[in-house]
C-alpha cells in the first residue's frame, strides 16, 4: 500500500544524501585555489537544508502515514534547538561579553544571580542530548495523549497544534523565561572543545547530519512498514473501522506522534549547531505550515519526498530571496496552491507515474485521497 | 508659612465678599462692605489723568515696595471683573507691568509699547522713573490664587470645572470661602460635584481652619459618596493626620474601604467593557470564518487577509470621499461598510470558484491552498500599498469617550460592539429567514442528504463563501478604526479567530458569540493578573485543554451526518 516510488527508494536516496554531503565536506576542506573547492557558505547552507529535511521527515511521518495535519511541528524543532542551544551557550564560558563563568550573557544582563533550575546540567553534552529528545517527547506525549484520547482530529487538531506553537512562541519571547527572550541563544563558540567556526568542524557536522538524516529515513521507513505500518495506514484511512476491529488507534497515533516530535527535535538540534542561532521566531506558526508544504511538494507518505521537497523548496527560497526578495512570498504562495491543485501526490507521485508508464510493473494502488476526516 | 496662609485667608475673605458684590447685588446689600471693599469698587471710573496728588486706589498697592502690600493689592484687583483688572494681572504674570517710582503710576509695557494701566491710554514715561513691579514667591502665590479664584467664579464653565478639579487634587484652605461661593452660584451638576469634592478636600486638608467634628464628618461622607482615587487620597491623608479627631479619622478609614470596594467593582466593570469590546472584534472577525467552516468544513486561512482587504477598502473609500466630496468625510464609514462587503464577497466568490471548488472533500489540502493564497494577497497588498501602515482616520462622532460612573467608555469601542451586534443579527436573519439560509443550514447538517433533496450544493458553497468573505470585509471596516492598517493586519487576528470558531463549535453562531465573548473577557481578565503575554499564553493553553475535553467545541452540532 505504501510501496510508492519514493518509499521504495528510501535506502537509495539516503545513500545519496550521505554521498553528496561527503563530497561537499571534502570539497570544503580543499584550498580555495582548487576548482573543486566548496565555500563554507555552501556547507552551512546544506547543513541547514538537512536539518529542515529532518523536520520534513517528522512531518511526513504524522501527516503522510497517520493523517494528522500538524501545523505545530516547528514547536518541537525549536525546542530541540533550544535544548542544544543551552549546551552551546554554556560552552561559551568566560568568553562571553561579560566573561561570567557560570551565567550566559543575557542572564548577567538581566542581573540574575544564578542559573534557573532547568539549566541544571546543561554544561554536559549528554544532558543536552537527553533534553533534546526528552522535552519535546514529553510535550508531544502529553499533548497527543490528551488529543487522541478525546478523538480530536482533522481541522480541529491542526488548529490546536498551531495554537500550541503560537503559545510557545509568545512564551519564549519573554525575557523572564530564561532563554534569552527576543534574541534567543547565539554567539556560540565551540562544541565538545572543537571550534564551531573552523572548516573541519563544519565539514564534520555536515557529514554527521547527513548520516543522522539517512539513519532517520531508514528508521522511519522501518517503523511504517511491516505490521505497525499497516496498522498506521489503517488508522489513517479508516480510523473508526480500525477501532471496531479491536485496535487502539489513539495508541498507534500517539506512538508515531511522539517519535515524530523527537525526530523534529533532532533536526532542531542539528540546525542550531550549524546555523549558530536559535530564537523564538523559529516557533512561528508560519514555519510549521511551511514545513508541511515541503512534504506536499515532495509527496506525502514517501519519506524521500519529504527530504527532496525540503531541500528543493529551501534551495528555491535561498535563490529567490537573494535575487528577487519580493517574489519569494508569491512563489511560496503559488507553490502551496499549485501543489495542492495539480500535484496532490507531489514530485514522488509524478515520478511514480513516470516509472509505471515506462516499465510495465503491476499497477499499484495509489494511496487514497481524503483523510476520511471532515 | 502659617502666617502667610492666614493672610491669604484674610485676603480671600475680602475677595469673596467683593465677589458677592459683583455677582449678586441682592446679597451684597446684606453684607457690610469693608473699607477696602469700597476702595475696590472705585476704579471702575477712570481716574483723572493729570492728578497732582492722585488718590490711592486698589492699583496703587502694586507700585509699593512692600511685598505684603503688593499681594493684598493683587487680591483686591482680582475681585474686580473689569477687563482692566484682568489685563493688569496678566501683565504682572508675564512681567510686563511697571510701576512709577512715585508709588502710584502703573504702566503696561508689552509689544504695543507703554500704556497707562488705569486709563488704557498710551503713555511715554521716563524709563528711569519706572521699575518692574516687584515679585517674590508670596506675590506669585497671591497671583495664582487670584487667578484660580477668577477661573472658579468668572471663568467659562470648562475653566471653572478645571479650576475646581485642580483644587480637589491640591486643596488650598485659603480658597474655602471661594469654593462655597462658587457652589452657591453653580448650576451645573458636574461642576457642583467637583466643587463639593474640592470643598471636602479643603476641609480635610492638614492646614484647614476647620475642626468641628460634624463638618469633618460631613466632608468625609461627601467624599465617600463621590468616590474616586483623588477622594481616596484625601481621605488617606486625613486618616493619617494625628491631630484630627479620632471619630472623624475612623469615619475616613471606613470611607476609604468603601471607596476601595466601589473602585474594585467599577474596575471589574471597566474590564468587562474591555473584554466585551475585544470579544466583539473577535466575533466580527470569526463570524465569517464560522459560516464557511460550518458549511464547507474548510478553515479558510486567507480569512485574515480578507479582513485586511476590508480595511484597505475603507482606506480607499476614505481617499475617494476626500477627493470627491470632502464635506461627507464624516460618513466615510457608512459608505465603506457596503463597499467592503461587496469587494470582499466578490473576491470570496473568485477564491471559491477558482481554488476551493477543486479541493472539496480534502479539508486539509484546502487549508494549505488558502494559506498559500493568504501569502499571495499579503504580498500583493504590500506591493501596491507599501508595507507601512496607511492612515485611516476616525470620524469625529466616533472619537472621544464619556464617563459612565467610574468607567471610561470610548466611542469607537462602543460603536464596534453595536456594529458586531448588528452584523450578528443580520447574519442570523439571513440564516433563519431566507431560502439561502435554509439551504446553508441543510448543507451544514448533512451535505449528501441536502444534495439528494435537490439543493445545488455548489451554488450554496459559492454563496456561503461570498457571505463569509463579505462579513470579513465588514470586520475589516471595524478593525481599521482600532488597529494599524498594514499588510500584516490579518495575521494578528487569524489564530484568535480560528480558536473562536473551534472553541464555539461548528455551524452555530451562538457558539461563536459565546466563544468570542469568553475569549475576550477571559483575555482581559487574565491580562492584569498575569501580564498581557502570559495571560494570552494561559488562555491559549486553556483553550487547547478545553478542545481536548470537548473536541467539537462548546456547542457541537449533533446528528448522524456529522461524524465522518
Amino acid at each position: 500500500m505504501t510501496a510508492g516510488f519514493g518509499f521504495r527508494n528510501v535506502p537509495r536516496i539516503a545513500c545519496m544524501v550521505v554521498i553528496v554531503a561527503g563530497f561537499l565536506s571534502l570539497g570544503s576542506l580543499l584550498p580555495d585555489s582548487n576548482p573543486l573547492s566548496v565555500s563554507p557558505f555552501i556547507v552551512t547552507l546544506v547543513g541547514k537544508y538537512l536539518a529542515y529535511a529532518m523536520l520534513a521527515v517528522a512531518v511526513d511521518l504524522v501527516w503522510g502515514f497517520a493523517g494528522i495535519l500538524t501545523l505545530g511541528h516547528a514547536a518541537f524543532f525549536a525546542l530541540g534547538g533550544y535544548a542544544m542551544g543551552m549546551y552551546l551557550t554554556r560552552e561559551i564560558g568566560t568568553r562571553g561579553v561579560y566573561g561570567n563563568p557560570d551565567l550566559p550573557d543575557f542572564m548577567v544582563f538581566l542581573s540574575w544571580k544564578s542559573l534557573p533550575w532547568y539549566w541544571w546540567g546543561s554544561n554536559h553534552i549528554l544532558m543536552a542530548i537527553v533534553l533534546v529528545f526528552l522535552v519535546p517527547g514529553i510535550l508531544a506525549g502529553l499533548f497527543g495523549w490528551l488529543a487522541f484520547r478525546s478523538r480530536v482530529s482533522g481541522v480541529y487538531l491542526s488548529i490546536v497544534t498551531q495554537a500550541l506553537t503560537y503559545a510557545l512562541m509568545l512564551a519564549f519571547f519573554q525575557n523572564g523565561l530564561g532563554f534569552g527572550g527576543n534574541n534567543g541563544l547565539t554567539d556560540f563558540k565551540d562544541i565538545l572543545g572543537f571550534d564551531l567556526h573552523s572548516q573541519t568542524t563544519r565539514a564534520t557536522m555536515l557529514v554527521f547530519s547527513a548520516l543522522l538524516l539517512a539513519g532517520t529515513m531508514i528508521g522511519a521507513r522501518w517503523l511504517v512498514s511491516g505490521r505497525f505500518g499497516r496498522l498506521l495506514i489503517a488508522v489513517r484511512d479508516a480510523e473508526s473501522r480500525t477501532r471496531f476491529l479491536g485496535y487502539r488507534p489513539e495508541q498507534v497515533k500517539l506512538l508515531v506522534w511522539v517519535v515524530s516530535a523527537m525526530i523534529a527535535a533532532l533536526g532542531g538540534a542539528l540546525y542550531v549547531i550549524q546555523v549558530g542561532i536559535i530564537n523564538p521566531g523559529e516557533f512561528a506558526p508560519a514555519n510549521s505550515i511551511e514545513s508541511v508544504i515541503w512534504v506536499a511538494v515532495g509527496g506525502r507518505g514517501t519519506i524521500c519526498g519529504a527530504v527532496i521537497g525540503a531541500v528543493l523548496v529551501n534551495f528555491g527560497k535561498t535563490l529567490l530571496t537573494a535575487w528577487l526578495p519580493e517574489a519569494w512570498l508569491y512563489g511560496l504562495g503559488l507553490l502551496f496552491i499549485l501543489t495542492t491543485l495539480f500535484l496532490p501526490e507531489g514530485l514522488m507521485g509524478l515520478g511514480h507515474q513516470v516509472m509505471r508508464r515506462r516499465a510495465e510493473v503491476t499497477p499499484e494502488v495509489t494511496q487514497t485521497e481524503g483523510d476520511a476526516e471532515s | 508659612m502659617r502666617d502667610i496662609r492666614w493672610r491669604l485667608a484674610l485676603a480671600t475673605i475680602i475677595l469673596t465678599a467683593s465677589g458677592y458684590m459683583a455677582v449678586s447685588p441682592v446679597q451684597a446689600q446684606t453684607d457690610t462692605p469693608s473699607a477696602i471693599q469700597r476702595q475696590a469698587d472705585q476704579p471702575a471710573a477712570p481716574a483723572p489723568v493729570v492728578a497732582v496728588t492722585p488718590a490711592p486706589d486698589a492699583y496703587s498697592g502694586l507700585a509699593s515696595t512692600h511685598f505684603d502690600v503688593i499681594a493684598a493689592s493683587i487680591a483686591q484687583i482680582g475681585s474686580q471683573e473689569t477687563p482692566q483688572a484682568h489685563d493688569t494681572l496678566k501683565a504682572l504674570a508675564s512681567h510686563h507691568l511697571f510701576a512709577g517710582n512715585d508709588g502710584h503710576a502703573l504702566y503696561i509695557h508689552d509689544g504695543d509699547g507703554w500704556r497707562d494701566v488705569r486709563t488704557g491710554i498710551p503713555a511715554s514715561p521716563d524709563p528711569n522713573q519706572v521699575h518692574p513691579v516687584r515679585v517674590n514667591n508670596r506675590v506669585r502665590l497671591a497671583l495664582a490664587e487670584v487667578q484660580a479664584g477668577q477661573a472658579l467664579v468668572t471663568g467659562t464653565p470648562a475653566q471653572r470645572l478645571a479650576a475646581a478639579s485642580r483644587l480637589a487634587e491640591h486643596p488650598d484652605p485659603a480658597l474655602l470661602l471661594l469654593v462655597d461661593h462658587a457652589l452657591d452660584t453653580s448650576h451645573d451638576a458636574a461642576l457642583d460635584a467637583t466643587l463639593k469634592r474640592a470643598k471636602a478636600a479643603i476641609i480635610l486638608s492638614p492646614g484647614a481652619p476647620v475642626s468641628n467634628p460634624a463638618t469633618l464628618l460631613a466632608a468625609v461622607a461627601s467624599l465617600r459618596a463621590q468616590g474616586g482615587l483623588t477622594s481616596r487620597a484625601v481621605l488617606a491623608g486625613f486618616a493619617g493626620n494625628e491631630t484630627a479627631p479620632t471619630q472623624a479619622r475612623d469615619a475616613a478609614r471606613h470611607a476609604m474601604a468603601s471607596i476601595d470596594r466601589r473602585e474594585k467593582i467599577w474596575a471589574l466593570g471597566q474590564q468587562a467593557f474591555y473584554g466585551l469590546s475585544l470579544g466583539s472584534v473577535l466575533l466580527l472577525v470569526a463570524m465569517g470564518l464560522a459560516i464557511t467552516f460550518g458549511v464547507m468544513g474548510v478553515i479558510n486561512m486567507a480569512h485574515g487577509e480578507l479582513v485586511m482587504l476590508g480595511a484597505y477598502t475603507t482606506y480607499l473609500v476614505q481617499k475617494g470621499v476626500l477627493a470627491v466630496a470632502p464635506g461627507l468625510s464624516g460618513f466615510t464609514l457608512v459608505l465603506a461598510a457596503p463597499a467592503a462587503f461587496v469587494v470582499c464577497s466578490a473576491i470570496g466568490v473568485l477564491i471559491e470558484r477558482s481554488l476551493i471548488r477543486f479541493l472539496y472533500g480534502r479539508p486539509l489540502e484546502t487549508l494549505l491552498a488558502t494559506w498559500g493564497l493568504s501569502l499571495i494577497i499579503q504580498q500583493a497588498v504590500r506591493s501596491v500599498f507599501g508595507s507601512t501602515n496607511v492612515a485611516v482616520s476616525t470620524p469625529g462622532w466616533l472619537s472621544g469617550a464619556f464617563q459612565l460612573g467610574g468607567m471610561t467608555i470610548t466611542m469607537n469601542r462602543l460603536a464596534i460592539m453595536l456594529f458586531a451586534a448588528a452584523v450578528m443579527v443580520a447574519l442570523m436573519l439571513v440564516l433563519r429567514r431566507t431560502a439561502l439560509g435554509l439551504e446553508m443550514r441543510a448543507v451544514t447538517q448533512n451535505r449528501r442528504m441536502a444534495t439528494l433533496m435537490g439543493i445545488r450544493t455548489a451554488r450554496v458553497d459559492a454563496l456561503t463563501f461570498a457571505l463569509g468573505s463579505g462579513v470579513a470585509g465588514l470586520a475589516g471596516v471595524a478593525v481599521s478604526q482600532i488597529d494599524n492598517v498594514s499588510p500584516n493586519l490579518g495575521q494578528g487576528y487569524i489564530i484568535d479567530s480560528f480558536l473562536v470558531v473551534v472553541f464555539g463549535g461548528v455551524g452555530n453562531l451562538w457558539g461563536t458569540l459565546a466563544a468570542a465573548m469568553t475569549l475576550g473577557i477571559g483575555g482581559k481578565t487574565l491580562e492584569p493578573l498575569l501580564g498581557a503575554v502570559s495571560g494570552k499564553i494561559l488562555l491559549l493553553v486553556l483553550v487547547i485543554v478545553f478542545i481536548q475535553r470537548c473536541p467539537r467545541g462548546m456547542f457541537p452540532l449533533r446528528g448522524r451526518g456529522i461524524e465522518s
